[in-house]
Parts: structure tokens; C-alpha cells; sequence
């Protein structure tokens, strides 16, 4: 009995060996027969694993493990978050190309729901998620080779799987190709998702998830990184002048469209979609919902640049802000900063006034060369936007005031024009102008002196305009 | 073979089948009536006739009575072919809850198997409803038999749905009860059913060859009767999760029995 049961191991053995030496000699292009068996890093947001420096495919173990966790969504707001490694969005998992992936998710013993994941990634039915459909306190194992590089979505697909979307259920898997990835100084991970709770974005409190804003795609936040804040001040991303950063951009949805776009950077590369295609020199770059970007840069001036999603009512109202903080010397030549500040006087806009501020007194002309200088101001301040610095105005639109007909033949009409503006049909130098002079809240003083600046400028007939014929013809010229 | 295995083992699980005389205590009257189940019957309504059902889910108490009476149901000796190894993992011995026995007398018993469950019903000359029937019962609000179209009615349950498990589950007596009288039906604990992972698979093979039968992803939309009800995708959801030895810490269950043919009689 005991000799049979000997027997019985020893020929087991010898049979694996043979079969082995057989697929051997059946794959000849198998250089390595045993993989070598790796436990793969798995990184919170915003950081990403090491890159991968082997040149060869391995066994690649991840453990995964869903929790449902309160957490805050903003200031003084919590939320029920489900979750693929305690926090939202999911951990990052950094595979190569042609790995072999042995995939367990533990969906924890105190999770209320049974949970999957479908990694998009996987070739292959669901994704994984029918191999991977886990109730609470159990465990599922499926393997999958990582044939197509490139940066994934994985996400639940339980069912009503929008409901398991919403509530975080989402994060990035990036397979690296055979070659690898060009080095850089700075790697992160940002991931948007937008959030539907019953009250609305502020309201206190532990917030249920409302089915009827997911429906309407009506979301109460859009955020980065699964809370408000979640990117910035103390836990901005930082990065050094001249360094090159690379942020794996992924979109949860469950239902927008991110147009993912940091305010003062331009990407240098962006791999659309996460795939392999590079595109150069981009400013915004769509990240579809269950979709992702790559997207590099080299920061070389320091500051703060701020990520958004440029349907800019999410950034603003809804928490879809992130921060990149980059510190060192400044570089003048690409970025001066600010080098002067003035007041800003468009068109028309003599009206404004600088809030709880002193009216500074206005200049006074005591004679004609004061009135011209002080006329060119105002004219280049009220007028030249439209009628042109030479006072050619554009023909069609704005009438000339150089050599102008029309104000030569009568200064008080002109003056009536300037005071209380002019609506209608008229002909300056032969073309017919039917457009709208807005009323230019001057005072009498300063009319005086752009009428005299005007007149004494661009082979106009010359002379003062002063204090009096101003009145004069403000009030002939009312209407 | 393993269920002809399982069918063998579970035969003379319990030796005592207590016949009942009228309506039993703690269990109430849930009228027969038809509605349009999420899944298995094409959107049609289907008929669910009367049955009596426990007012509450199944207690610590009454399970630790019931292990007392029949040894081989205690987590020591449970077979692992019929409760996995989270079987009454809650309790600190075999038959003591332990430390917090007083608090949880009265909360539902949970980290049962589907096995474990039916054997506690039959043993109480009872069984465990179907889908249909606990998901007909679960439609009730506290006013109504069929809250269905109440967008309230939903919030609420989703509400509970998607909040982490309590530290201590409350006493049945303190949840939500319902217009039949039945406490717990949403709120407190998901409950077994007999054909719990059924879902997809009843009515003709043919046509549910092609579909599914875990409901993930745009999948679990398909063939589903009203794909708003998220509250009864959850349950259906969760039910095909399960495997009949699984144990699970917010699974319970209560159980029903037929009404007596003399009673449907008299009305």
C-alpha cells in the first residue's frame, strides 16, 4: 500500500518533467521558461509606481481590495465612497507589455454590495468583470496577458453600474510598452470624477448618492483625485524648474467629458486617449469618460499652474482644480511676469470709476499746446479703438477723422456728437457711413481739449476748441 | 454529483417538522397579488400567491436555539461544503455571541449560509421565500402595498444601499416596518432567498442563452423590466454574487410558510 502510494508520486513527478521539456521544445521562442513572479506596486493618487526598468515579461500579482469607506468629498461634506484599495480614485497598477497579470480582488467582509472590476486593459469577455464578481468577504482570482500598451480605465461593472461609477469605483492601469517610457524628472496620477449628492455642492453632512442627478448627468461636484481640495495647497504636486512631468490623466465619468487643460503650460506630448499615438504642442486635450491621457511637459518657469477641466463651471463651482507647484529660479526671457500696471481705458469707458477711491483732480489746459497734449491722451484713451491712431478710422465702420469733411464743415456739430453721441446716416469723405457714435462721458474741459487735439491733427483745419464754444454747442447740438 | 451529493447530505437535516395551527406567531399575512419582477418574466406581471411570512428577520437568539437543538450546524462542526469559513464568524463560540451577546440577542442573525438558512426554516416547519415573493413584500411602503412608484420610497432604500455597514446591527424590532407588518424588509440586512441565483436563468433556456447571468456592466440593463429601479438591481446584483456556502456579514434571512388550505377556504 505504501509502496504504491510512493510509486504514485514518483511517476507524477517524472510526468510533469516530461511535459514540460516537451512545451519547451514546442515554443522555441521561449527563452525564459519560468517567469519570474513579481507582487506589483500599487500607488494611492498622486503618485504613481517606479517605472519599469526589466526587459522582460513576468507574473505579475496584483491584490486589490474594495472597501466601502466615508470620506470627505469637500470641507464638512461626507460622502460613501466604494472603493478599489481604500481610496478614490483606485490604485495605480503599472504593468508591462506581454506581462502575464494574476489578478485578485477582495472585496472586504464590512462591504454592504458584491463588487467587480473590468479593467480595460484585459482582451477578453467583461473585461474580467464576470471572472471577478466578488460578494462580501470572498476573494476571486482571474489571469490575463497585457497584449496592447498603453494607460487603462478599470472600473465595477456591477450592476446598476453607474450607481458603482459614482461612487468611485474607478482608477488607472498603465501598460508600459516592450521599449518602455522616455524618462522624466516627474510622474503623477490624476483622475477626474464627478459625484451626484442629494443636496447640493457645499451641503453639510453625510450626502447620499441621488439616482435622479446621475440620470439627468446633473453632477453636484467634478473633482480631482475623488475630493475637493484633494489637489491642492498642502497637497498641491510639485515639480522643479527644467524638470519634465508626465501626469497619467484618467477619467471615471461616470457621465462627463473632461477637457483637461493646466493654466500656463502647454503639453509638449500628449498621447490622445491613452494610446500610442503622440500629438505635440497642445493646449487642451479630451479625456473621454472611461477613457485617459498622457500627457508630458517641461516646466520652466516657477509658479503655481493650476489643472482644470476647461468647461470651466466645473473648475469654478464644482471642485474640478489641482494644483502643480513649480519652485525655482525665474526665466525672464520665457516668462517676465508682470512689468507694468496701468488703468485701462477702452472705448467709451471714460464712465469707470476706481472704487472708494479719490477722483484725482483733472488736469486744467491754461493754453493750446497743454490742450493738445492732454487731448492726445484722451484721445487715445476714448477714441482710437475705433477711429485709429491716424484718425483714418475703417472704412465702412468707423469714419475718418483725418482730413474729415464732416468735421471740418461744423466743429459744434461734432462737439454735439462727442457729448451726446450719434445714431444714423452720415457722409464723411464721400462714403456713407449707418452705425452708432456711443455719448462719451467727457467733461466739458476735456472735450475741449480732444476737439482741439483733433482739429490740430492729421491735415484737419486747426484752432482751439475752448470751455465756452463747448457749452455752446452741447446745447445747440442737443437732441 | 455535488448537488446530488448536497441533496443526499441535507436529506434528514431536521427531524422535527412542527405542524401549525392558524397564523403562527410573529408572522404575518402577505396577500397574493401579481407585479413585474426586475428580471425572469419578459416585463409581464406575474401571479405571487398567498403566503405568511416572519414579521422579522431571523435573530442571534433564535439561531443560537436552533444550533442548541441541532449540534451539526455549529460553526465547530458545520461542513464547509455547506457554510464557508465565515460561517458565524460574529460569535465568539458555538453557542455564545460572546462579549456582546445582550446587545445583538435581538439583531439578525447574519454570516449564514443559504444552506444553514433553509435548514433553520424547515426545522421551524417553515422555508425560505422565493424572490418573488420577497420581492413582492418588499414593495411595500408604510402606507402602501406597492410603494414602486414612489420616488421617496427609492431615495430611502438607496440611501441604506450605499451606507457602510453598521459596527452593531440594531434589534428587528426597531426597523422600518411595512404595510404588512413585516420589519427590516429594507434597511436592516439583505436576506436569502431559496432561488436566489436564479435570476437569469429561470423561464425558456433558449432565449436566456445569450444573456448574462452577473449583471455587470451595460449587460445588467438588459432584459431588465424597469432599468430605473436601482434598488431592486442592488438586491438582484448581490443575490447572484452569493454561492449557496457563502456567509456574508449583512446576509441574513426570515422564512415563510404556505397558508394553510382551510384558511385560503374560508375567505
Amino acid at each position: 500500500m505504501v509502496g504504491i502510494f510512493c510509486l504514485g508520486i514518483a511517476s507524477s513527478c517524472g510526468t510533469k518533467t516530461t511535459n514540460a521539456e516537451i512545451l519547451n521544445s514546442l515554443n522555441e521562442t521561449a527563452a525564459p521558461t519560468e517567469m519570474p513572479v513579481i507582487e506589483a506596486e500599487l500607488t494611492d493618487a498622486p503618485l504613481v509606481p517606479a517605472p519599469i526598468t526589466r526587459k522582460h515579461p513576468a507574473k505579475v500579482v496584483v491584490r486589490l481590495e474594495v472597501t466601502e469607506v466615508v470620506k470627505k468629498l469637500a470641507d464638512g461634506v461626507d460622502y460613501t465612497f466604494w472603493t478599489f484599495g481604500g481610496s478614490v480614485p483606485g490604485k495605480f497598477i503599472r504593468v508591462r507589455q506581454n506581462d502575464e497579470v494574476e489578478f485578485h480582488l477582495m472585496n472586504h467582509p464590512d462591504s454592504k454590495n458584491p463588487h467587480n472590476i473590468d479593467l480595460h486593459a484585459v482582451t477578453g469577455p467583461g473585461g474580467g468583470a464576470a471572472a471577478t464578481f466578488t460578494a462580501p468577504g470572498q476573494e476571486t482570482v482571474f489571469n490575463f496577458k497585457a497584449i496592447n500598451p498603453g494607460l487603462y480605465v478599470y472600473h465595477c461593472a456591477t450592476a446598476p453600474v453607474g450607481m458603482h461609477i459614482a461612487n468611485g469605483m474607478y482608477g488607472l492601469i498603465m501598460v508600459e510598452p516592450e521599449e518602455g517610457m522616455e524618462p522624466v524628472d516627474k510622474e503623477y496620477y490624476v483622475m477626474q470624477g464627478d459625484f451626484y449628492t442629494k443636496g447640493a455642492f457645499g451641503a453639510p453632512g453625510l450626502q447620499p448618492f441621488d439616482m435622479e442627478k446621475a440620470l439627468d448627468e446633473r453632477p453636484s461636484y467634478v473633482v480631482f483625485n475623488g475630493s475637493v481640495g484633494a489637489m491642492t495647497g498642502d497637497n498641491a504636486i510639485t515639480a522643479k524648474v527644467g524638470d519634465k512631468v508626465r501626469l497619467f490623466v484618467g477619467n471615471g465619468g461616470p457621465n462627463l467629458v473632461s477637457s483637461f487643460h493646466v493654466i500656463g503650460e502647454i503639453f509638449d506630448k500628449v498621447h490622445p486617449e491613452g494610446g500610442s499615438n503622440v500629438n505635440t504642442n497642445v493646449q487642451t486635450t479630451l479625456v473621454p469618460a472611461g477613457g485617459s491621457a498622457i500627457t508630458e511637459f517641461k516646466v520652466d518657469v516657477p509658479g503655481n499652474y493650476v489643472l482644470v477641466d476647461h468647461s470651466i463651471f466645473r473648475t469654478f463651482n464644482k471642485g474640478a482644480l489641482g494644483m502643480l507647484k513649480v519652485e525655482g529660479p525665474d526665466n525672464l526671457a520665457i516668462f517676465s511676469g508682470q512689468t507694468e500696471q496701468k488703468i485701462y481705458l477702452p472705448e467709451g469707458s471714460a464712465i469707470q470709476e476706481m472704487p472708494k477711491s479719490e477722483t484725482p483732480k483733472a488736469a486744467f489746459a491754461s493754453n493750446k499746446d497743454m490742450r493738445m497734449e492732454l487731448g492726445k491722451t484722451l484721445y487715445a484713451q476714448n477714441c482710437q479703438a475705433c477711429h485709429q491712431a491716424e484718425g483714418q478710422g475703417i472704412t465702412g465702420a468707423f469714419p475718418p477723422l483725418a482730413k474729415s469733411d464732416y468735421l471740418n464743415a461744423d466743429v459744434d456739430r461734432s462737439i454735439g456728437v462727442v457729448a451726446h453721441g450719434l445714431e444714423g446716416q452720415i457722409k464723411v469723405n464721400g462714403e456713407v457711413y449707418n452705425s452708432t457714435m456711443p455719448k462719451i462721458k467727457l467733461t466739458d474741459e476735456e472735450i475741449a481739449n480732444v476737439m482741439t487735439y483733433v482739429l490740430n491733427s492729421w491735415g484737419n483745419k486747426g484752432g482751439e476748441v475752448n470751455l465756452d464754444q463747448v457749452k455752446k454747442a452741447k446745447a445747440k447740438y442737443k437732441h | 454529483m455535488r448537488r446530488l451529493l448536497t441533496i443526499l447530505l441535507m436529506l434528514g437535516a431536521c427531524s422535527i417538522a412542527q405542524a401549525q395551527k392558524g397564523t403562527p406567531a410573529n408572522m404575518v399575512h402577505v396577500k397574493g397579488g401579481t407585479f413585474v419582477p426586475l428580471y425572469g418574466s419578459n416585463n409581464q406581471a406575474i401571479a405571487v400567491q398567498e403566503f405568511i411570512m416572519d414579521k422579522y428577520p431571523v435573530t442571534n437568539a433564535q439561531y443560537k436555539a436552533f444550533v442548541a437543538e441541532y449540534p451539526k450546524w455549529k460553526k465547530s462542526e458545520v461542513k464547509q461544503l455547506f457554510a464557508d469559513a465565515g460561517y458565524l464568524k460574529h460569535w465568539a463560540s458555538d453557542l455564545s455571541v460572546g462579549s456582546n451577546a445582550e446587545k445583538l440577542k435581538d439583531s439578525p442573525v447574519i454570516n449564514v449560509s443559504w444552506f444553514a438558512a433553509k435548514a433553520y426554516c424547515e426545522c421551524q416547519g417553515k422555508r425560505l421565500p422565493t424572490v418573488n415573493e420577497w420581492e413582492f413584500a418588499a414593495l411595500a411602503s408604510e402606507t402602501k402595498k406597492d410603494a414602486s412608484s414612489e420616488p421617496s420610497f427609492y431615495q430611502r432604500s438607496l440611501d441604506w444601499y450605499s451606507q457602510p455597514n453598521p459596527k452593531y446591527l440594531p434589534p428587528v424590532q426597531e426597523s422600518f416596518k411595512n404595510y404588512y407588518g413585516l420589519y427590516g424588509m429594507i434597511g436592516l440586512v439583505w436576506e436569502w432567498t431559496s432561488d436566489f441565483n436564479s435570476a437569469l436563468i429561470i423561464g425558456e433556456s433558449r432565449q436566456n442563452a445569450s444573456l448574462d447571468r452577473q449583471l455587470f456592466c451595460g449587460a445588467g440593463s438588459t432584459g431588465a423590466s424597469d432599468v430605473k429601479n436601482y434598488v431592486a438591481f442592488m438586491r438582484y446584483a448581490f443575490r447572484s454574487s452569493l454561492k449557496a456556502n457563502y456567509t456574508v456579514a449583512n446576509l441574513g434571512f426570515r422564512c415563510v410558510q404556505d397558508v394553510p388550505a382551510k384558511i385560503t377556504a374560508k375567505k
